[in-house]
């Protein structure tokens, strides 16, 4: 474990192999709340909660029961109800103790569940970090630093692609591309301009 | 109850790719070759059958409240069968997808399924449901996939089609599928509006 790693994890997660651009996890959601500035923070900095949340407790879920009681076949299933529960725990808390930020987040936070840059990370961990069924050393930091990292990676890709779509509102788009068609077309030239980083190498 | 209609509606009409939208991680990340396209669309198509047949049996016996997880455990024992099946019968197709068969689980095609339809409908209509909409998630899998080999590398299920044609690599690239996906909707956007 020494500092090149973490640069590793850190370029190829935001940049090289971004979560949305390049590994198209939480697709979905990017497209649909990419409209304006203002919401799109809110899901991405929702997404990147869960995200580094669930990357801590899947790695504890997958290192001391599942892998000790020989059950690493039930990793989607246990994953997915973690991430659920997690889920509804953020928002429990949120509520509670910071209304503002809840009223923020919004309908975005239920969502979660279903956004598969989360339960991506968490199998990607998973994949990466353990090896033949034991943890590599240091899995559990690389872990957290790789959820962090896609979560920036996330909200990157998100404010650039919001950014962006409000000011295709101004512009005169043919009939039958506007909304989704315009939006992929638009996220093709961003992941494009992303494999820019594929040169870099540690 | 007539059935064939139901199962022909996922194919053209509310096809989940192009008309519904749903489902695009696993569509986008996966099309780089109409095999592996083929492998994915019958990997989804297993779990839309299994859970949608699920779903109508039990959905007397699940309180309301709890329906969504409920689901999603469905979903996702549908997902892990696959997977091990997979993995025991075709471990290169189960290298090639890598991530995105456990990822099946989060597809909203399948849970949208099972909340749409199969949650107030007969185990018959469910299952014919699910099976137009695995066809027409399979197609249009399969359509995208043959555009970006085509166009990457010239090939089609790995028989050379375009001799002489220089390939853009680009399409095999994550890239050459938002914009394969964006040209689709809107040409299909166009067909729509030309007959409206």
């Amino acid at each position: 474990m020494n500092a090149g790693h973490f640069l590793a994890i850190f370029i190829s997660s935001i940049f090289v192999s971004n979560v949305i651009l390049s590994r198209f996890l939480g697709l979905c959601s990017f497209i649909a709340i990419s409209k304006e500035t203002r919401p799109a923070l809110a899901m991405s900095s929702a997404v990147f909660f869960v995200i580094v949340m669930s990357s801590a407790i899947t790695w504890v879920v997958y290192n001391y029961l599942l892998i000790p009681f020989d059950l690493a076949y039930l990793r989607t299933i246990s994953f997915i109800l973690v991430i659920a529960s997690c889920v509804q725990l953020v928002e429990m808390v949120v509520r509670k103790f910071m209304p503002a930020l809840y009223r923020m987040f919004g309908i975005y936070l239920p969502l979660i569940t279903v956004n598969c840059a989360v339960l991506g990370v968490a199998v990607l961990n998973t994949d990466m970090f353990f090896s033949k069924g034991k943890p590599l050393p240091g899995s559990f930091i690389f872990s957290i630093f790789q959820g962090v990292c896609v979560g920036i990676g996330y909200t990157l890709a998100m404010l650039l692609m919001s950014a962006i779509r409000e000011r295709l509102e101004y512009s005169r788009v043919p009939e039958a591309v506007r909304e989704f068609p315009i939006a992929f077309v638009t996220a093709s030239l961003m992941s494009l301009s992303f494999m820019g980083f594929n040169g870099f190498r540690f | 109850m007539k059935l064939l209609p139901e199962f022909l509606k996922g194919i053209i009409k509310q096809n989940p790719i192009f008309v519904l939208a749903l489902g695009l991680c696993p569509v986008l990340a996966v099309s780089t070759s109409v095999k592996n396209a083929l492998g994915m669309g019958a990997a989804a198509t297993f779990v839309l059958v299994g859970s949608n047949c699920i779903v109508s049996l039990i959905k007397k016996a699940v309180p309301d409240k709890i329906r969504i997880p409920c689901f999603i455990i469905v979903i996702a024992t549908f997902v892990t069968i696959a997977e091990l099946v997979m993995k025991a019968y075709s471990p290169a197709l189960n290298r090639a997808l890598g991530i995105y068969v456990s990822l099946i689980v989060v597809n909203c095609v399948v849970l949208g399924r099972a909340e749409a339809f199969a949650s107030h409908r007969t185990l018959p209509a469910s299952l014919v449901d699910a099976l137009g909409m695995g066809v027409g998630f399979t197609l249009g899998l399969a359509l995208i996939s043959a555009v970006r080999e085509l166009l990457g590398s010239g090939q089609l299920l790995g028989y050379t089609i375009l001799p002489g044609f220089q390939p853009a690599l680009m399409m095999a690239l994550p890239p050459g599928a938002l914009l394969v996906i964006g040209g689709m909707l809107g040409f299909f956007n166009l067909l729509k509006g030309r007959r409206e």
